[in-house]
């Protein structure tokens, strides 16, 4: 096992050298001088040559990168050209938000698709599957954008039970926080639902197939036990895989959803990032978001490794 | 089947099966009436389609989705199994009817421990469960039951996941016992041992058990009665002896033909083998279902048999059961088949040679060894062989699961790397690698694989598959490779139509016609056989072993033919070798195999394969163990962790010679010819070439 994770780890350490190298090219080979962006058009060309060779930019590429990188890891994440302040705690308040979103999403949507995904597995082809198979599809057909200001019109303006405007506090705690989560945790767990639901319906059809479930009944084992100790064990194996792989997005892809309710999370940096054409701020967002795939990666790889004995004890 | 006053312990009583098929049904088992007593043991013996694994789902009420019981009563210990709710099936699953899987690998949770597996079928404190479960291992012979049973599945051998699987069946002490196949994933060593351990428990314990299998040796030695299904339906019943010895039934009479006897040979006569195919399961037919195969079918079997009885508590479903019963004619094909092959040539060429041939599987590092930059360690899978093949030779190899035995065929046909040695090839070097074989090599050395149905190409046509090699190898264009299709087609029994036809429309039979077609295709010299008969039915086996040998006498092929059968390869081959843990351990012409003295090896392979001809009770030599882990490094004799001879510590140390005999018989072992003579217990040779009548 310690092999395995070490491999892992090894693999991790590869995924972020290399996207680092691809962010970093990307940053060069976009239009445009740093130094007139910085300084703006009227600047002379003495003044751009000065802060040319201030930040390095006359240096060969490698050396460039290789400067970067140690930036990067010292924790200086440069000025946003924007904002004006430094990247690195800006990002650390957006993730603190997008992680405390991820956290209710998880909590709304998993026990739920899972409850939903046994019931339409363990009845397949029945009633309850088909209404299951067809609502959670019909659910994620629906853009975030649509689905959100849908929630907005009910449980906002209409029933007034949470905001429609999710904009927190900087620093505020969960607890304040929470009640402003609500929709925007509900709109990410319609799209993840389906998904998930799905997933544990197919492992939970695959396992009822398997030779074992047999010997377990034939062993005259209560069908809860069965259902419960046997099938759904193996079965949500590739579920929690996902979930786990899901929690990258989660934590940087809600652009959609984040915008919708005004959410600062990270994805809505991210826009914010483009739309300014904020490239230090662009590099930050995007690797912090490398960093989260890949950890949620890493995470998957050993779930799936600790429920499979076949690979834990090889 | 009048008496009404006394109960079996089961009774089926004209039981109907049947499937639901995107709309239609299926008949799936017709009318079958059984019963099974307390204390006896009853043997279902069909080949695949025959409905044997239904019947035995049926029993334990746990068809799949589309099955259901449509006529008919199943009658357990005064329980209607036929129409109990199916949650009060589970009073009844393990506590009074237990199972025991085919596939022991795939029956066990395989992320759960063992001893959870056992142990949550007992509701007892978990020190007591813990405590039961030992006692339970001990009882199916586990070898370190605290071990076991703290091991996850993928951790044991098949034959202790099989022990464990006997051991949850027992854990409730059950009065029926349904047994699917048990022992057939087994080697023919692990699989002498598991049956004695079943036999010996049901006996010991006053258990009945039905036995649900296509091998009718294992059925002679196990079981007190038989029912021959086919199609569906019961065509004979009745007490085992009197069935093997003077089966009614043309089926039983032709199945218990086409299986070969222990040292019979392809020198001594061809296989009885069954034409035609078993029809279709639920297939509605009017009259009786074997009689397109039957060679005495006459007009009145156009109309469906009853079953019939006949003395001594046996049915038959034969019209014409009485003339057989009085020996009025005869049910045993007594066609032109049975006239012996002559081999004719004398002066043969060798065709492959094979010297001191080495294969090692390289192993992953461990972290330690990966930091040292130590090479990696490996495992030895074929350890020094070395044989020769002559022109029109068939050499059989016979070994068990992990003897090298594959990896052997697949260094000669260029598929594996070796470590060492060399191949000679018609009187040239052959180059271990494929890519260094010219196209004519390649023409003259073929192969038949075992799986059937992963061998062929899902996506091609018969007649694609075929005119390929023809088009690449003999350089044919495609008009006349087209032709020769149907030529192919027709020395392989099958007919022209076959040629449009995808293998998944093929039964198991028919597409290894095809791959043998497709491997004679080119005209080999050699012929790589891979176990090519071991997924088929019996009765199937015969007519592919029969058309093997006529293609082989044709073309004057010499063939290796691997297989874990001693009887099958007895009887195909001229020159049999042994290999156990990659090392060859004899080498003798098939004959004198069968004749003492024996290897150790040899002689406990040869004692655990069940005879047909008569009860001769469980293999008197019961190998201790499994074979040990490629993992081991053993010094010495490979066998000497279970050879039931081990000499003392030489055998443990020191390589034994090769040492050969007047005979020819060649054979790995520290015991001299004298010493092996007096060991050797029993004569296995019986001489067919004087009982062929």
């Amino acid at each position: 096992m310690l092999r395995y994770v070490l491999r892992r780890l090894g693999f991790l350490v590869l995924t972020l050298i290399l996207t680092s190298m691809i962010i970093f090219a990307m940053t060069q080979l976009l239009p445009g001088d740093t130094a007139r962006v910085i300084l703006g058009r009227e600047a002379g060309e003495g003044a751009l040559e000065a802060l040319r060779e201030e930040l390095g930019l006359n240096d060969p590429l490698p050396l460039q990168y290789g400067n970067w990188l140690i930036h990067f890891f010292t924790g200086d994440w440069g000025v946003s050209f924007s904002t004006r302040s430094a990247i690195l705690p800006l990002l650390m308040g957006r993730l603190r938000n997008s992680l405390m979103l991820t956290v209710v999403i998880l909590f709304m949507s998993i026990p739920f698709a899972i409850l939903l995904g046994l019931s339409a597995g363990l009845r397949e082809g029945k009633l309850l599957d088909n209404l299951i198979s067809v609502g959670s599809l019909s659910v994620v057909g629906l853009p975030e954008f649509v689905s959100g200001l849908v929630l907005i019109q009910i449980f906002a303006f209409g029933l007034g039970w949470f905001p429609a405007n999710s904009s927190i506090r900087i620093g505020s705690s969960f607890l304040e926080a929470l009640p402003m989560l609500i929709l925007p945790a509900l709109t990410a767990t319609l799209v993840l639902l389906a998904y998930v639901a799905r997933l544990t319906r197919a492992g939970v059809i695959e396992e009822l197939k398997q030779p074992y479930v047999r010997t377990a009944d034939l062993k005259g084992l209560p069908r809860r036990t069965v259902i419960l100790k046997h099938v759904l064990r193996n079965a949500l194996t590739p579920t929690i895989t996902v979930i786990a792989i899901s929690f990258g997005w989660m934590i940087s892809g809600l652009i959609v959803v984040e915008n919708v309710f005004n959410y600062p999370g990270l994805g809505r940096m991210l826009l914010f990032a483009i739309e300014r054409r904020d490239l230090p701020l662009l590099q930050g967002v995007t690797m912090l978001t490398v960093v989260g795939f890949a950890l949620a990666n890493l995470a998957a790889d050993l779930i799936y490794a600790t429920l499979t004995p076949r690979i834990r004890l090889s | 089947m009048t008496e009404r006053n006394h109960h079996p312990l089961l009774e089926i009583k004209d039981l109907d099966v049947a499937y639901r098929i995107r709309g239609s049904v299926r008949r799936v088992l017709r009318g079958v009436s059984l019963r099974v007593e307390s204390g006896s043991i009853l043997g279902v013996v069909g080949e695949s389609g025959s409905g044997k694994t239904t019947l035995a789902l049926a029993i334990l009420r746990y068809l799949p989705k589309e099955g259901f019981i449509q006529a008919g009563e199943i009658w357990f210990d005064e329980h209607p199994i036929h129409a109990l709710p199916l949650e009060q099936m589970r009073t009844i699953w393990g506590k009074e009817i237990a199972f025991v899987p085919q596939d022991p690998s795939s029956s066990l949770n395989p992320s759960i421990k063992i001893g959870e597996q056992v142990a949550e079928m007992l509701h007892l404190h978990p020190d007591d469960a813990r405590a039961r479960v030992i006692q339970l291992f001990k009882t199916v012979q586990l070898a370190d039951p605290e071990h076991v049973a703290n091991s996850y599945p993928h951790q044991l051998s098949g034959g202790m996941q099989q022990r464990v699987l006997i051991a949850m069946a027992l854990n409730l002490k059950p009065k029926l016992l349904v047994l699917d196949e048990p022992t057939s994933n087994l080697d023919t060593t692990t699989q002498a041992a598991v049956l004695k351990l079943i036999c010996d428990l049901i006996r010991d314990r006053g258990m009945a058990a039905i036995y649900v299998t296509h091998n009718l040796r294992l059925v002679r030695q196990v079981c007190d009665r038989v029912a021959i299904l086919y199609a569906g339906e019961l065509l004979e019943e009745g007490p085992t002896q009197q069935i093997f010895d003077q089966p009614n039934h043309p089926y039983t009479r032709g199945l218990l033909d086409s299986i070969p006897r222990l040292g019979e040979n392809k020198s001594h006569m061809r296989l009885r083998s069954l034409e035609g195919r078993i029809p279709l399961s639920g297939e509605p037919t009017l009259g009786c279902n074997y009689r397109s195969r039957c060679h005495l079918s006459i007009e009145i079997c156009e109309q469906h048999p009853a079953l019939f009885e006949l003395s001594g508590s046996r049915v038959s479903r034969c019209h014409r059961w009485d003339e057989i019963d009085r020996g009025e004619i005869d049910n045993r094909k007594s066609s032109a088949e049975s006239i012996p092959i002559l081999r004719t040539s004398k002066k043969r060429l060798p065709i492959l040679g094979i010297e001191d041939i080495r294969v090692d599987f390289p192993l992953q590092r461990t972290f330690e060894e990966f930091i040292g930059r130590k090479q990696p360690r490996k495992v030895q899978a074929v350890g020094g062989v070395k044989f020769e093949i002559l022109k029109g030779q068939t050499l059989g190899l016979v070994g068990e699961s992990g003897s090298g035995k594959t990896t052997l065929a697949r260094v000669i046909v260029g598929l594996q790397d070796t470590a060492g040695g060399t191949m000679r090839f018609l009187s040239s070097a052959l180059p271990s690698r494929l890519n260094g074989r010219s196209m004519e090599t390649l023409r003259q050395l073929q192969m038949v694989f075992q799986n059937t149905d992963e061998a062929l190409n899902p996506y091609q046509t018969v007649e694609e598959i075929l005119r390929r090699p023809l088009q690449r190898m003999l350089g044919k264009n495609r008009t006349a490779a087209k032709r020769d299709v149907l030529f192919l087609l027709d020395s392989v029994q099958l007919s022209a139509e076959y040629a449009k036809r995808l293998p998944s429309q093929l039964s198991g039979g028919e597409r290894q016609r095809v791959a043998i077609a497709r491997a004679f295709a080119s005209h080999p010299t050699l012929l790589i056989a891979d176990e090519p008969v071991s997924s088929l039915d019996a009765s199937v086996q015969a007519a592919v072993l029969n058309l093997l040998n006529d293609m082989q006498e044709k073309d004057g092929t010499a063939a290796l033919f691997i297989s874990h059968d001693l009887a099958v390869v007895g009887y195909l081959a001229d020159v049999i070798a042994v290999i156990y843990r990659g090392q060859l351990m004899e080498v003798a012409e098939a004959h004198e195999l069968f004749k003492p003295p024996y290897h150790p090896y040899t002689e406990a392979l040869l004692s655990a394969i069940p005879k047909i001809e008569y009860k001769n009770g469980h293999a008197k030599i019961q190998l201790k163990g499994e074979i040990p882990s490629p993992l081991e490094k053993l010094e010495g004799c490979p066998f000497h962790t279970r050879c039931p001879h081990r000499l003392g510590e030489i055998c443990d140390q020191e390589q034994p010679p090769w040492r050969t005999l007047a005979s020819g018989k060649r054979y790995f072992c520290h015991i001299d010819e004298d010493g092996l003579q007096k060991l050797s217990q029993d004569n296995y040779f019986r001489d067919y070439a004087e009982l062929k009548e």
